[in-house]
């Protein structure tokens, strides 16, 4: 692997062995629920509390990856995950039950797309044999450390985001295998000067601008290449802003870019607002639906640019602005 | 049972929380933010006397919103002060609001106890 | 003073990238249905004082309480009522409709208290229930007490 240009990388034997996905009740009423490998049907996922039940998710989904690859736990030669709870307590938490070495890292609702190119990095870097990605996410934990108790009858505004709550897991390794991550971009912090943190959609559009900016500099990539361009969690308006703030940087979308935060609800007949927010956003459509699709041979070249919110409630209540960043990932049918 | 009393308490108490409701929308203040506004502005109307006319207007609808708790927060402190001099502010402020208070508080932790969270 | 101030770029940015998201998160801010959610604000919020009102007419025409107690047991109601939605789960799905309608009555703060400290359950009862429950409430007491004693000591001034 090398790096290209500013902030790309390009790798040189980076496959995925298998992915799998899990979710709650909600994203299962949701468009892409044949996409996925397996589903709770209440929050509490037959557990105590919120935290339990997104540690139950987390290391569901851990165990279908190992199941789908036919990988034992010890064959796993680290370990990179996140989720948005303080301290990446849902990973920390979990992985006690798996001997993994691991590195737990923060990116927010980009988590996803920032694991899998730590995981190629090292992968290509010749220091093991399969890696492991993973990152989880669940409404009621992220609404009561973000936001409000989740009984609270505060009025939510169309703007606000509606967190996924579910998880996905992939493992990657060098044998060539159907699924390939050919590229990446890691994102820079952007900060949008927005402050609203019910609105936070539209505070990641200018991360999202950027990485693809400079993915399109840094690999004089024509985009018209990609059959799908998705990003994280913009949702409806983030996405509005998004595709403005292409306009304004003269590059031509087409009609092949869409949002995971818009896929993964049924906006008009879900309670879900703007749409979908959180790890598992972009984590249960890239792993479920993407990569299905690519297995089934209906999608060849596919960009994810996952973005994260980086704010903390204290410096929101302290008048600072929300910072955003956004990690970009290609992934390759191998024909 | 007068239907003038329930008109007016629906209007009044309507239109205070059409005002907030505004606010809330317009000046994108948060509930938090709202409801120290409107316990605030109670406390003052009062202290000006306007608070009780409203009350007379509004009958309940002046009693049930927020403002009503600053209004007798600040009605009770007067009363006390009156009687036993400057000192009656402070120990006489939660006489007409103390019974909101503590079933606020027992209420809310016997649901706690009983109930679990929805999601 | 940035000793580095030489060595790293202060402040990174292209300013004209930072000018133009700006420019059009400017021109994409969401707008808000203010009529819908003010009609529906005064609709509830006239409800709830419609309620308040009955409440009121039976503690002191029917029971007989004097005025002081009666409204006290009309808070208490309505607290009470309030408490027992949102343990049920209701009252989250009421003040998403009501907005301001639910959040300006007293209803809005007994629910703020409850839903604190429900949602804090899983920590037991002294670190989650007991040490959770003012989280949201507290403002709206300190507020209170604040104005209260500001407000009293101005009338107290001027009537000597």
């Amino acid at each position: 692997m090398r790096k290209v240009g500013k902030q790309s990388i390009i790798f040189d034997k980076v496959y995925l062995k298998s992915a799998s996905t899990i979710v709650g009740p909600l994203e299962m009423q949701g468009p892409l629920a044949k996409y996925y490998d397996a589903n709770y049907d209440n929050l509490y996922c037959e557990k105590q509390n919120w935290e339990q039940a997104e540690m139950q998710l987390f290391s569901d989904v851990l165990d279908i990856a190992l199941v789908k690859a036919n990988l034992a736990v010890d064959e796993i030669d680290m370990i990179f995950a996140g989720d948005l709870n303080n301290q990446l307590s849902i990973a920390n938490y979990s992985l006690r039950n798996y001997p993994i070495p691991y590195v737990g890292i923060y990116g927010a609702c980009s988590t996803s797309s920032l694991s899998l190119i730590n995981g190629a990095c090292v992968l290509d870097g010749g220091l093991g044999k399969y890696i492991l990605c993973a990152t989880s996410s669940h409404n009621a934990t992220s609404e009561r450390q973000f936001r409000y108790p989740t009984e609270y009858g505060g009025q939510k505004p169309d703007s606000i985001t509606f967190t996924v709550t579910g998880a996905g897991a992939g493992i990657l390794t060098r044998n060539i295998c159907d699924v390939r991550l050919t590229k990446a971009t890691m994102g820079i912090v952007v900060d949008s000067g927005t402050t609203d943190s019910l609105d936070m959609g539209r505070s990641m559009a200018p991360a999202a601008i950027h990485t693809l900016k400079t993915h399109l500099e840094d690999f004089q990539e024509d985009i018209n290449s990609f059959d799908l361009i998705l990003t994280g969690d913009l949702s409806t308006y983030g996405a509005k802003a998004f595709k403005e703030l292409a306009r304004e940087f003269k590059i031509d979308l087409g009609n092949n870019y869409h949002d995971c935060g818009m896929l993964v609800y049924d906006l008009e007949n879900q309670p879900v607002f703007a749409g979908g927010s959180g790890c598992a956003c972009a984590a249960v459509v890239m792993y479920g639906y993407v990569v299905k699709q690519m297995l089934a041979g209906r999608l060849n070249k596919v960009l994810v640019i996952a973005t994260g919110a980086l704010l903390n409630p204290i410096m929101v209540a302290q008048k600072e602005t929300i910072p955003g960043i956004a990690h970009a990932i290609v992934l390759e049918r191998v024909k | 049972m007068d239907f003038v009393d329930y008109l007016m308490a629906f209007l009044v108490g309507g239109l205070i929380c059409l005002i907030g409701q505004i606010l809330l929308d317009y000046f994108r203040l948060l509930p938090v933010h709202l409801v120290v506004l409107f316990v605030m502005i109670g406390s003052l109307l009062e202290a000006f006397k306007v608070y009780d006319w409203l009350i007379k207007v509004g009958r309940a609808g002046a009693l049930v919103p927020i403002s009503s708790f600053g209004h007798s927060l600040t009605h009770a402190a007067l009363v006390e002060s009156e009687k036993v001099g400057y000192l009656g502010i402070l120990t006489g402020v939660f006489d007409l609001t103390a019974g909101g208070i503590a079933s606020a508080i027992l209420f809310a932790f016997i649901i706690a106890l009983v109930f679990k969270p929805k999601g | 003073m940035n000793i580095f101030a030489k060595l790293t770029k202060n402040n990174y940015g292209d300013k004209m990238e930072k000018q133009i998201y700006e420019k059009v998160l400017n021109n994409t801010k969401v707008k808000r249905p203010v009529l819908k959610n003010s009609l529906q604000a005064f609709l509830i919020g006239g409800i709830i004082a419609l309620l308040g009102q009955a409440l009121l007419d039976f503690f002191q025409n029917v029971l007989e309480l004097e005025e002081k107690m009666a409204t006290s047991m009309m808070s208490i109601s309505l607290v009470f009522l309030s408490s027992l939605l949102t343990g049920i789960g209701i009252f989250d799905r009421i003040g998403q409709f009501a907005g301001a309608g639910s959040i300006i009555p007293i209803t809005g703060f007994s629910n703020s208290m409850t839903s604190a400290a429900l949602e804090s359950k899983s920590e037991g009862i002294v670190l989650g229930i007991m040490t959770n429950m003012f989280k949201l409430a507290g403002a709206v007491i300190v507020a209170g007490i604040v104005s209260a004693f500001f407000s009293a000591t101005l009338i107290y001034l001027f009537s000597r």
